[in-house]
């Protein structure tokens, strides 16, 4: 499966996080290949959030490295660590309540070709934007949506507009919060099918408390326990491990 | 891929930026009141001129959520600028002379956009108040330059063009006006409905996902208040060029404060409010000053406390409501919603 | 020197009193109040009809400015500005500004334009030597009366059940209704006492300040400096940041007479670039 010794696309080295005297995040050193399906899980408080945040620059290290494919971006902005490909959901959906699925979409696309400081021309002039944006919308099941203001579309939706936003980045890794979260049942599968089908180029890191989705769709887990990277391996491993089981105290692990 | 989707996207973002039949009517009647209104052209040329400076105003607070207690800085430093430059002669075309005052505020504006980017609204508050104020305090103190509290005197305007003079009777003072803020609104208008306008209403409403999708927020909000503090500069200018005069009340907190009213009273983030805004006000203070002379102010706050507990949403639905219907009338796709849950 | 620095500390703590009312409307209820000038100018024209007019005693024109002017705090907090708490930001400047609008011209329409004094009896008038300094009198009043409210004030706010509320409610106001804490009623409270002593602070302040219908105008910007500099979550903030405003400002004028207010603004911007939340806020603010 996994190619001869291949630098890992998304790697850190001991990142540490401390807020004053807590420490969020502890030595933790991961390395996720390219094309990788990775879960992060973990007891609730366990840091997996702070490490998300961490890795895309909302927070800044206390110690550590982070590379991508071998170049450090540790002490990049947030902004500059999409342009070079890592994109991020938000486990409470960070969208543009004002604007539609289009426009939305629209300006993810334009930034990522650059265009996104043309102040001379119209939005939606570029063939190129408006044909991927439409490629989109499709790929995520918004189309009958793509009108309609954000604040207004079904929760389900909105999660599913969440991903494709994130996804319109292009990234080489994409990190997924809790995609399911909050969302009602009927409207799961949607989101699950949609994450299935992601490119087999694109690295998924995906944080879960949702173990079903978590051993359907990982072939990689990593446990954070109070910040620090408690066990690693792949799904069958991970599932038998005892110390990972006494971890999650009464919550089912296997499949 | 279909294209059935992708023609509706492109339908879809071509519908926003198109021409409605109520811009184009707004301007062929600006247009017409040259020669309909006549005696009226020096009202109608302050109306322009508020009109641009409460759309300066609304680049910043109605598209990227900066609330500014201080945009008459950029208002007074164009017009003390278009004076200056004429007085002694400096730029002696009235035109080149308004582009380079506009500069002036511009590069005022980029020096102290840095300040606005940091801390919460009461702080951005303070900011611009107190940079306004600063400039207000300098004018005083250059006294010799700007003529204190005096205002500037002795300016005179060359023609325009070389050909067209300025009359007693305000005339050419109102096409020019009239002229650069068609210009200027038309280039707003442009900006607005172009990728960056996009972000910038993508950053007012959630900066942190902006920044999550690769763009460069800070860098947005100092293009944009670089921008409005040029569009105020040049309204400054006109003021000054048209009157040909520059006082220190055009540095006050009053002159923020009234751009603010005005636009408030128009509504923020469609570009027109400013234009709309300043026309009810003019109309609002010719009615009132006839009622009350100097305490028309009174009703003024009032009018204020009123749009506030109303609830400026509703004021502004209620005009989308009204919109949506002759929209109908005439069979155009509606109009973009601009129904704002608050700025 | 020392004159300067007396008159300084004099001024700072007039302007302490104005403005602690408005810290802890921010910090308490996250509301930017611009009219909180207009209640210390309703204080000052208020004791100026009783003692100019009425004739009453001087100390008795500032108590009962204080209860008048917390009077009219009450009842507009309960009328108009109760609407107004959820609105955002822009929203409550917009309110503020508008009521500012109101009770300039209103004043002006009752009272004049014209700057009005205040009669201080003679007693108060001039000054004392005090070791070769100049003490003037009624400045040192100022000090004596300011120097005890703001006693009073951290007096109740440490040691009074009700102090513990407030700042129970200033540092977490959801938590606070969830102990049981009527946050509506301790904003009530001291929403009156903070314009109650906007109103003493424009009646003691009238002689040094000058009183007319846009003293608003004038002096928010100092108000608005107090509170940003000096933070909102305590009073020993402001107060630090009102004593360091009077000193600067009054030094500023004397040495520097032709930069004017000019210093005091420059400062303020870059305390503010500098550090956000104010000079003496304690961590993050809201």
């Amino acid at each position: 499966m996994a190619a001869v010794s291949e630098t890992p696309v998304l790697e850190t080295r001991n990142l540490d996080k401390r807020f004053g005297g807590i420490v969020a995040a502890s030595a933790i050193s991961i390395a996720i290949r390219k094309g990788a399906r990775h879960a992060l899980i973990g007891p609730n408080g366990a840091g997996k959030t702070t490490f998300v945040n961490l890795l895309t620059g909302m927070l800044r290290p206390s110690g550590g490295e982070i590379l991508l494919d071998g170049a450090p971006i540790t002490h990049l902005e947030p902004h500059r660590r999409v342009r070079l490909g890592v994109a991020r959901t938000f486990q409470i959906n960070q969208l543009f309540a004002d604007l539609t699925p289009i426009e939305t979409l629209g300006l993810a696309v334009s930034e990522r070709h650059g265009s996104g400081r043309d102040w001379w021309r119209i939005v939606g002039s570029r063939a190129g934007v408006t044909q991927e944006v439409g490629e989109l919308l499709e790929r995520f099941g918004l189309v009958d949506v793509m009108t309609e203001r954000t604040a207004i579309l079904p929760y389900g939706k909105q999660r599913l507009l969440e991903i494709a936003v994130a996804f319109a980045c292009r990234p080489r890794v994409l990190l997924l919060d809790e995609p399911a979260a909050g969302v009602p049942e009927a409207e799961r599968h949607e989101i699950l099918a949609t994450i299935a089908a992601l490119p087999a180029d694109v690295t998924v890191l995906l944080i879960e408390h949702d173990m079903d989705i978590v051993f359907s769709f990982a072939d990689r887990i990593s446990v954070l326990v109070n910040g620090e990277l408690f066990v690693e391996g792949p799904p069958d491993e991970v599932a038998r491990d005892p110390r990972v089981k006494a971890v999650y105290l009464g919550e089912a692990l296997d499949g | 891929m279909s294209s059935k989707t992708d023609t509706a996207v492109t339908r879809f973002l071509a519908s926003r930026a198109r021409f409605g039949p109520f811009e184009i009517a707004f301007w062929i009647a600006a247009f017409a009141t040259i020669y309909v209104l006549p005696g009226r052209h020096l009202i109608l040329t302050e109306t322009a001129i508020w009109g641009l400076f409460a759309l300066s105003l609304d680049l910043i607070l109605g598209y990227a959520g900066i609330i500014s207690l201080g945009h008459a800085a950029f208002f007074g430093v164009g017009a003390y600028a278009a004076g200056l430059l004429a007085k002694y002669e400096i730029i002696v075309e009235p035109s080149i002379a308004l582009v380079c005052a506009g500069l002036i505020a511009a590069a005022l504006g980029f020096a102290t956009s840095f300040l606005v980017l940091r801390g919460s609204d009461l702080t951005r508050l303070m900011v611009t108040l107190g940079v306004s104020l600063v400039c207000f305090e300098l004018a005083n103190k250059f006294a010799d330059l700007t003529g204190g509290a005096d205002g500037l005197q002795g300016v005179t305007m060359a023609p325009i063009l070389g050909v067209y003079r300025f009359d007693l009777f305000g005339h050419t003072a109102y096409v020019y006006t009239l002229v650069w803020l068609f210009v200027l609104f038309m280039l707003a208008r442009r900006i607005v409905n172009s990728p960056f306008g996009l972000s910038l209403k993508a950053i007012k409403g959630n900066a942190l996902r902006s920044s999550a999708i690769g763009i460069a927020v800070n860098w947005r909000l100092v293009a944009i208040y670089t921008l409005s503090a040029g569009y105020a500069g040049i309204a400054g200018g006109l003021l000054a060029q048209t009157q040909a005069f520059a006082s220190l009340s055009m540095l006050s907190i009053e002159r923020s404060a009234d751009a603010l009213l005005i636009l408030i009273i128009g509504g923020t983030g469609y570009l027109y409010g400013g234009l709309i805004g300043a026309l009810i006000y003019r109309l609002l203070q010719d009615y009132l000053s006839d009622l009350t002379a100097r305490y028309w102010q009174f009703w003024i706050g009032l009018l204020l406390i009123a749009i506030v507990l109303v609830g400026r949403e509703r004021i502004g639905g209620w005009v989308y409501f009204v919109e949506k219907q002759v929209a109908h009338l005439f069979r155009r796709p509606a109009p973009s919603s601009r129904a704002e849950e608050g700025v | 020197m020392l004159t300067i620095l007396f008159d300084g500390v004099a001024y700072g703590m007039l302007l302490f009193v104005l403005a602690c009312g408005l810290s802890v409307t921010l910090g308490l209820m996250n509301f930017v109040n611009l009219a909180h000038g207009a209640f210390a100018m309703a204080g000052g024209y208020i004791t100026v009809v009783l003692v100019n007019r009425a004739g009453l005693p001087f100390i008795a024109g500032l108590v009962l400015a204080f209860f008048a002017t917390a009077a009219i705090g009450i009842v507009l907090e309960r009328t108009l500005y109760i609407h107004v708490y959820a609105k955002s930001h822009l929203d409550q400047v917009l309110f503020t500004i508008g009521l500012v609008f109101m009770s300039v011209a209103a004043v002006d329409y009752v009272m004049g334009s014209s700057q009005q004094f205040v009669q201080i009896p003679a007693a108060l008038q001039g000054q004392f030597d005090v070791f070769g300094v100049g003490v003037g009198r009624y400045r040192l009043l100022i000090i004596v009366i300011c120097g005890l409210l703001t006693v009073a004030l951290q007096f109740v706010l440490m040691a009074t059940r009700f102090g513990s509320r407030l700042r129970a409610a200033v540092d977490d106001q959801r938590v606070a209704r969830g102990l049981g804490i009527n946050v509506g009623a301790v904003f009530a409270v001291t929403f009156a006492v903070g314009s109650g002593l906007a109103g003493l602070g424009g009646a003691l302040g009238a002689e040094i300040l000058g009183l007319d219908p846009i003293f608003p105008l004038k002096y928010m910007i100092y108000f608005l400096i107090v509170v940003t500099v000096g933070g909102t979550s305590s009073i020993t903030g402001p107060f630090l940041a009102s004593i360091l405003l009077g000193i600067g400002d009054v030094a500023g004028k004397y040495y520097f007479p032709t930069l004017g207010a000019f210093v005091i603004y420059t400062i303020m911007i870059i305390v503010l670039i500098w550090r956000p939340q104010g000079l003496f806020a304690r961590g993050a603010s809201r």
